[in-house]
């Protein structure tokens, strides 16, 4: 580990964000340095909010930052507690021994119950305090003789936080009844208070880890991907519940881009009265002239999707951005299949709700026919044969799928003439390129008739739907 | 011309805090570094939760006159910087005697008189501690962006026929944006950035007391709870301070003195304003 002055952790410290995908300039390099003139050194939190203010310039990559900044400026060294031990034993709360027994061995059940009092409190010093004591005495293991290691799981697993929520519960509401809002609230007043106390314990194992092994080791390994950048089939449930919530900016921000785009590209038509009117402050001369809006060329769009278990999460990320951009098409259209199509608008009514209506859909529309795996010959054929009006001269055709077929027949022929008749046509396919064709991928099949597309994240998908909307 | 307005971040805090902003220690670490090294703040979050009140706030704390600047489409130079005033050039002119000559017209109808100061001139000319702020960044063009470049890494604007103002006395600049686009990486770099999120559950419970100081602790912390609920869940729009606020003075209004599920039934409307969130909140808290 580099033990240099404070301008060396710097420097370490902006490497290991640039590493993780934070870009920082030499500008703003000399502006954090600048701004450690300015505060306070001693005050950790002061020289967090300077380092933040100056090189974190997107939310995006907050937990990023705050994650290293720990590693690299832990709030503590070592074994902070023996030294205050005295100290801590006279507040009474969650002191150090206490959950000691004679033969050191740590008394779970004695822990468990400073916890609950801890989560009842919700005060954060002292919850960080006992995330420290509790990760020296429970945290720690010998992965060889001679070496140790720790890990969250052991802590996490011997004081089991979540099982507490019954008891927590029933204190935190009083007598008041259960079942209601009241309770929801407390629930979600207690989860947020554990997820804290989850993130505390993390945070000291990283810092314990980068003791052993190095700050600049373990930041190579610890940072996480961002949520736009995850894979959707590897995706966790985390994961999609993140992207979810992102649907809507996402949305906003193509919108945006859209109206500016369209908006540079003004050659409408002049537009006589308001010039000649706008002339007349000017002496009749007409100095500007205004120019009537253009209309914007709104295509249909048609979505024909895979909901079939292993790219559902993908199907649905990519239904709801569609619902959430309709104001750009005229007519938005959708169909599901797992081994036969039905047509799924229904469920999309506008300014409802979509996870909804996803729910809805996957409960309610006809998508098996045969036996429940991706068949997606047949499914192509039956939407051919049963919707044949929904792919026109007009219409913006995308298929969404990983074209895994079971060794099925690929109908594609169909697909064929289907993409001949619409405007634009596209698969997306979430499978990284390197799989496709694998196995019983019909990819290479598909690919000459149709545009194959890879959308493996989030990031992906925007880049496309850029493309896909017209300026 | 840099002259500092806070001693430190204390003094920011118990500052901001009497002129009825409370802070946390990032907002005002931030603000007090960006006073010291004389940078604009760019200050970016969700909407609703005090990116303009801080500005005004500081503006009250410091006695700073505040020059604002709403951005939107189509905002160009002469709305942001300054303009000629045309009619009154063409009334010197019709109004100039035979025996003017040209060359004194052509440098009189360019001269201090006839220049429309507009907010970014104005902010840059102001000799007495200033505040400005440039809210909504993010709806302007892209190319306003261009011109905010020169204003705010050296804070001089440049007027052809008269040359270049540089500030008497540098302004507290801040830039307020709802992230609907990415801002240019040239402007980021050339601000500090602050990112409000909703704030920590005691932080809301205290600015919600403060700012409606009727109400009873008692139901504040009620309500900041299941405003965090509401939040928790996959919404449309989350509620915001501001609604919280709102919905606290309703509250009062209606002399409810606790919230229960007939109150929250009732008054949801004031937190949360799609019909399809209503829905969702109402099965999830179980309403009904």
């Amino acid at each position: 580990m580099a033990t240099g002055g404070l301008i060396e952790r710097e420097i370490g410290f902006f490497h290991a964000l640039r590493d993780a995908g934070v870009s920082i300039s030499l500008a703003e390099v000399i502006d954090a340095t600048r701004a450690l003139g300015a505060i306070d050194l001693l005050d950790r939190e002061a020289l967090r909010a300077a380092y933040a203010a100056t090189t974190l310039k997107r939310p995006a990559h907050r937990r990023t930052f705050d994650m290293l900044f720990d590693l690299w400026f832990p709030p503590v060294t070592g074994d902070p507690s023996a030294g205050s031990r005295a100290g801590e034993d006279g507040d009474g709360e969650a002191g150090d021994g206490e959950g000691l027994e004679g033969d050191g061995k740590p008394d779970t059940e004695a822990l468990r119950d400073a916890l609950r009092q801890l989560l009842l409190d919700g005060d954060e010093e002292a919850m960080q305090r006992f995330a420290r004591q509790t990760v020296r005495d429970l945290g720690r293991a010998d992965t060889q003789p001679g070496r140790q290691s720790w890990f969250s799981y052991r802590v996490l697993r011997g004081l089991s936080p979540e099982t507490l929520m019954a008891s927590l519960l029933e204190n935190l509401l009083a007598g008041q009844q259960r079942g209601g809002m009241a309770e929801k609230v407390a629930r979600q007043t207690i989860s947020e208070r554990i997820r804290q106390f989850q993130e505390m314990v993390e945070s000291e194992v990283r810092r314990r880890l980068a003791e052993d092994r190095g700050a600049e080791q373990l930041s190579k390994t610890a940072v996480q991907p961002l949520a736009e950048q995850v894979d959707f089939l590897r995706a966790s449930r985390n994961d999609m519940a993140e992207l979810r919530r992102q649907v809507f900016p996402l949305a906003r921000r193509l919108a945006t881009r859209l109206t500016a785009k369209r908006r540079l590209g003004r050659t409408g038509k002049l537009d006589f009265r308001r010039t000649v009117r706008a002339s007349l402050g000017t002496g009749g001369v007409p100095l500007v002239t205004h120019h009537r809006p253009q209309k914007p060329h709104k295509p249909e769009l048609t979505v024909i999707c895979d909901v079939s278990g292993s790219v559902a999460g993908f199907a649905h990320f990519t239904l709801m951005l569609a619902y959430a951009l309709s104001e750009q098409f005229t007519k938005v259209r959708a169909f599901a299949f797992i081994d036969t199509a039905d047509e799924v608008s229904r469920f999309f009514t506008p300014g409802g709700d979509v996870a909804d209506a996803l729910a809805r859909m996957s409960a309610e529309a006809n998508l098996v026919w045969f036996d429940g795996h991706s068949d997606y010959g047949h499914s192509l054929e039956e939407f051919a044969a049963n919707y044949p009006d929904a792919v026109g001269p007009r219409t913006s055709l995308l298929i969404l799928g990983d074209a895994r077929n079971n060794y099925r027949a690929t109908a594609v022929t169909t697909l064929r003439s289907l993409v001949a008749r619409s405007r634009h046509a596209y698969w997306l396919n979430p499978e990284p390129q390197a799989y496709w064709g694998s196995g019983d991928s019909a990819t290479t099949v598909y690919a000459d008739v149709i545009e194959m597309v890879e959308v493996r994240n989030a990031v992906q998908l925007e880049a496309f739907v850029q493309r896909l909307l017209p300026t | 011309m840099l002259q500092p307005q806070f001693a430190s971040v204390a003094d920011v805090t118990e500052r901001l805090t009497a002129a009825g902003y409370l802070t946390d220690d990032a907002i005002a670490t931030t603000v007090f570094l960006a006073d010291r090294l004389g940078k604009p703040l760019l200050v970016e979050g969700p909407a609703g939760v005090g990116k303009t009140e801080l500005a005004k706030a500081v503006a009250e704390a410091t006695g700073s006159e505040l020059i604002r600047l709403q951005c939107y489409e189509g905002l160009d130079e002469a709305r942001a910087l300054y303009e000629w005033n045309y009619k009154k050039q063409l009334l010197r002119i019709q109004a100039s005697k035979d025996d003017d000559s040209w060359d004194d017209i052509h440098d009189d109808v360019f001269a201090e008189e006839f220049l429309l100061s507009r907010p970014l001139l104005s902010a840059i000319r102001n000799p007495d501690p200033t505040v400005l702020l440039i809210d909504e960044t993010d709806k302007a063009d892209v190319e306003v962006e261009g011109l905010l470049l020169e204003v705010l890494s050296d804070f001089q604007i440049t007027i052809p026929e008269l040359g270049t103002i540089s500030a008497v006395r540098r302004p507290i600049v801040f830039l307020t944006s709802n992230a609907t686009r990415e801002l240019s990486e040239a402007l980021k770099r050339r601000c500090l950035y602050l990112h409000l999120d909703y704030p920590s559950a005691e932080r809301e419970k205290a600015i919600v007391l403060s700012r409606v100081p009727e109400i009873a602790e008692q139901l504040a912390e009620q309500l900041v709870r299941t405003v965090r609920a509401l939040r928790s869940m996959e919404l449309k729009k989350s509620p915001s301070i501001s609604e919280s606020i709102d919905w606290a003075r309703t509250l009062l209004a209606l002399g409810l003195d606790t919230l229960d599920e007939e109150a929250v039934k009732t008054t949801l409307g004031v937190v949360l304003k799609h019909a399809s969130d209503h829905e969702r909140a109402g099965t999830q808290l179980k309403l009904n």
